[in-house]
């Protein structure tokens, strides 16, 4: 080895890495920047060349199952009211690792017996570490991940505790940002309803 | 290897018949020694029985019994399973002799066991405080010792749910508040004394020359661009030589293990991520199997399989990491890095897609893996273990490693011995490369390791240039044991049973290894048959690592300190816990 020639190595590693961002803008031409296709052009093990994306101009798309903030589904009934999937099981508090769900089961003002609806539900989001155990263990699919990570504001004291009416989602908006997890619950549904009437229709 | 256990055990009871007796009690192995025979048999396992290694120390508090027990974890750098020795404590006063003079290694986990518990080490050389602060009051990992604002014993806590009145944890947890004194102390009045102590504490020459020069100790850190995070280390100088060196920890500190036993077995899975947050998988991989071997499930094969691709795809991504920080320390400011970054993101991405989350991955669970690999994502997998990564690895070889500054600043500086290596109880990349072939993926294999076909790199010379050296290679044999995953990995379910909240674990204590990217990476779990771990430690690869950090940097200059500690790889999340 020539002495200097790992320095020279070094500095040819360095400007190949330069120059190939500039052929690689004159091979794909204007669609390699603030295009989806560019997006994920510059993503793929192919990638050559400039790899950074200039958030927030173009953004990442991300994966379904990415996970942040979790959300509470409803379904929306005929009228357009919502139908909270939510039974206040309790499940998720329970399973939450840092203890940030708070719900306040719903009683029957008659008989003092709980309703399988909650009367309350928060998530402290500034605790809420997006572990996404609560989606994964709870058993009627109402409480799922969400895919909105810029949830920044302003005042931290009014805003970081989301209740009820901030946290509730359609179904429709989870259908779209999870559409495979969505199916796949939907047709286990559909399964399930089948079984019951058929158990119903052999013991009336 | 039940066989080998049992022909261990005899001869160690036949060695010593009236102080050695097998650990009887249900789910429990090892032996039961008293305090003042430990040293005794410590030295005759090191060096009749060939148990040279010092794995790991750990305290556990046994309020109900009134006993402190320490749990030393002894291997053989040969390769084979654990000797387990343990001896108990009156918990009022529990003094224990030290074995650091024996195991060099077992220094910073005795300081720590004392720091947490409480247990005294006679004869240690340097009993200090080394994660909590010096005015801190009480022991937190024993069981009868409360945070400021306890809430509960064990999560679940009553106040969430049926009646879930929200409050913010702020509200009723202000900064200013948020600190026990003890009785009497006024903290306007208090100096702390342990920073003299710990000057005092440090080497000095003698000087006989003619210069008349002062040495100088210097404080490198906490906030300092080259330590890696919030870690200091106090340096005595004679001009740019280094005398001696003390590292010092415990910034980032949030006592991981209470908040563990806190938690229930599933969850403490995700504050598994926030160790090394860099390797997250591997967290996960180490706390899963300590788990399973409690609970005696075994995963399917699939997940077996998923799980050993994720544990080579983050070693690969860290190794690709620390090089690049390397030369950052080295002074190639972030143009390497960016390179070593590109990578990353890549496979970042691919966990990004099987598990939801770029780093705090919470993937694993007890007897499988949470969802399975969507297809487009094992082909991109395969794209990048067949073709990019490769070629990646081949142009950081061709650009780093010929290169003279490199060359320069790193042969020959921070050299650490096999011996000393392995007194110290060093693992991982530091540990192979001084000399020692030491990795649990062969010596102990877990999992499905044996089934691959991959070398164990090993370098001699024990230097930064080595250690470097030892990564590229080792990175070169994760891409191995990656491609035959690939060729192998089967159909089929990736659970073993149904997924649980709350896992069925029994009485009993197991101890998980895994080889971590940066060392021997285990999990010390005692289960009491209740919800949360009755005791949960982690015995952090790089905590233990930075034992030999002062060997190496003594008769260095201090610009190498940067290199060296560079060269060690820590993640301060783990160091401090």
């Amino acid at each position: 080895m020539i002495t200097g020639s790992g320095i020279l190595r070094g500095l040819w590693t360095t400007f190949r890495h330069f120059i190939k961002t500039y052929l690689e803008d004159l091979r794909s031409g204007k669609k390699r920047y603030f295009t989806k296709e560019g997006i994920e052009l510059r993503r793929s093990p192919d990638v050559e060349g400039i790899f950074t994306i200039q958030y927030p101009e173009e953004k990442l798309p991300v994966p379904e199952e990415f996970r942040y903030i979790p959300f509470l589904v409803y379904d929306e009934g005929e009228n357009g009211e919502k139908e909270i999937r939510c039974t206040s099981c309790g499940i998720c508090a329970k399973v939450c690792p840092p203890q940030c769900i708070w719900i306040v089961r719903t009683n029957d003002p008659v008989t003092g017996k709980p309703i399988p609806q909650p009367k309350e539900f928060y998530i402290d989001v500034d605790i809420c570490m997006n572990c996404g155990f609560c989606a994964e263990f709870c058993p009627f699919d109402a409480i799922k991940m969400d895919h909105d990570y810029e949830i920044a504001s302003y005042d931290r004291f009014k805003e970081h505790i989301f209740d009820l009416e901030r946290l509730s989602k359609p179904a429709s908006y989870y259908a779209q940002i999870r559409p495979t997890n969505f199916a796949r619950e939907e047709a286990a549904r559909a399964e399930k309803e089948a079984q019951k009437a058929a158990a119903r229709k052999v013991n009336p | 290897m039940n066989e080998q256990i049992e022909l261990q055990a005899s001869s160690l009871t036949d060695k010593f018949p009236e102080i050695v007796s097998l650990d009887t009690r249900t789910g429990y192995t090892g032996f039961l020694v008293m305090p003042e025979n430990l040293i005794t048999v410590a030295q005759t396992l090191r060096d009749e029985f060939g148990y040279d290694y010092l794995s790991s120390v750990t305290g556990v508090d046994y309020l109900p019994e009134n006993k402190m027990e320490v749990v030393y974890h002894f291997y053989r750098t040969t390769g084979g399973g654990a000797l387990v020795l343990k001896t108990q404590v009156d918990r009022e006063n529990p003094v224990v002799p030290s074995l650091t003079p024996l195991y060099p290694g077992a220094e910073f986990q005795e300081r720590e066991a004392w720091d947490l518990l409480g247990i005294r080490f006679a004869n240690h050389p340097d009993l200090r405080r080394i994660l909590t602060w010096e005015g801190f009051y009480g022991h937190p990992l024993r069981k009868d010792w409360k945070e400021p604002f306890f809430e509960e014993e064990t999560k679940p806590f009553k106040s969430r749910w049926p009646e879930g009145h929200v409050y913010r944890a702020e509200d009723k947890n202000p900064f200013h508040d948020n600190v026990q004194y003890p009785p009497g102390f006024d903290p306007e009045q208090w100096s702390p004394e342990t920073d003299e102590l710990l000057y005092a504490g440090l080497k000095r020459v003698d000087k006989s020359d003619d210069f008349l020069t002062e040495q100088v100790v210097v404080n490198l850190g906490p906030q300092h661009p080259s330590t890696h995070g919030v870690f200091r280390m106090v340096v005595v100088l004679d001009g740019e030589t280094v005398v001696d060196l003390k590292p010092i920890m415990g910034y980032l500190h949030r006592n991981h293990e209470k908040i563990g036993e806190r938690n229930t077995f599933l969850q403490n899975m995700p504050f598994t991520d926030r160790l090394d947050y860099v390797c997250s998988m591997s967290n996960n991989f180490g706390y899963a199997l300590a788990v399973e071997k409690l609970m005696g499930i075994q995963p399917p094969e699939r997940a077996e399989y998923i799980r050993v691709m994720m544990a080579e795809l983050t070693r690969f991504l860290n190794h690709i990491f620390s090089i690049g920080f390397l030369l950052n320390d080295l002074g190639a400011f972030f143009t390497p890095m960016l390179y070593a970054l590109e990578e990353r993101e890549l496979i970042l991405d691919v966990f990004e897609a099987v598990s939801g989350s770029r780093m705090m991955c919470n993937y694993f669970r007890f007897g499988g893996v949470a969802r399975d690999i969507p297809d487009e994502v094992m082909e991109k997998i395969r794209k990048l273990v067949l073709e990019r990564l490769p070629r990646k690895l081949d142009e950081m070889d061709y650009f780093i490693t010929n290169n003279e500054i490199v060359r320069g600043r790193c042969e020959g500086v921070g050299v650490l011995t096999a011996e000393r290596a392995i007194a110290l109880s060093a693992s991982g990349p530091v540990l192979r490369a001084s000399g020692v072939a030491y990795d649990v993926r062969r010596a102990d294999p877990y999992s499905i390791y044996d089934r691959f076909e991959f070398d164990i790199p090993v370098r001699y010379n024990g230097d930064i240039y080595d250690r470097y050296l030892l990564r590229l290679d080792e990175m070169r044999q994760s891409l191995r044991i990656l491609q035959q995953v690939m060729r192998d990995i089967p159909e089929g379910p990736i659970m073993s049973g149904k997924p649980q909240y709350q896992v069925r674990v029994p009485a009993g204590e197991s101890y998980g290894r895994v080889e971590g990217p940066k060392g021997e990476l285990g999990f010390y779990v005692v289960s009491n048959g209740k919800p949360n771990p009755w005791r949960y430690h982690v015995r952090a690869p790089t905590f233990i690592n930075l034992t030999s950090l002062a060997e190496m940097c003594r008769g260095q200059k201090i610009a190498d300190v940067v290199t060296i500690l560079g060269s060690i790889d820590i993640v301060l999340g783990e160091v401090d816990r």
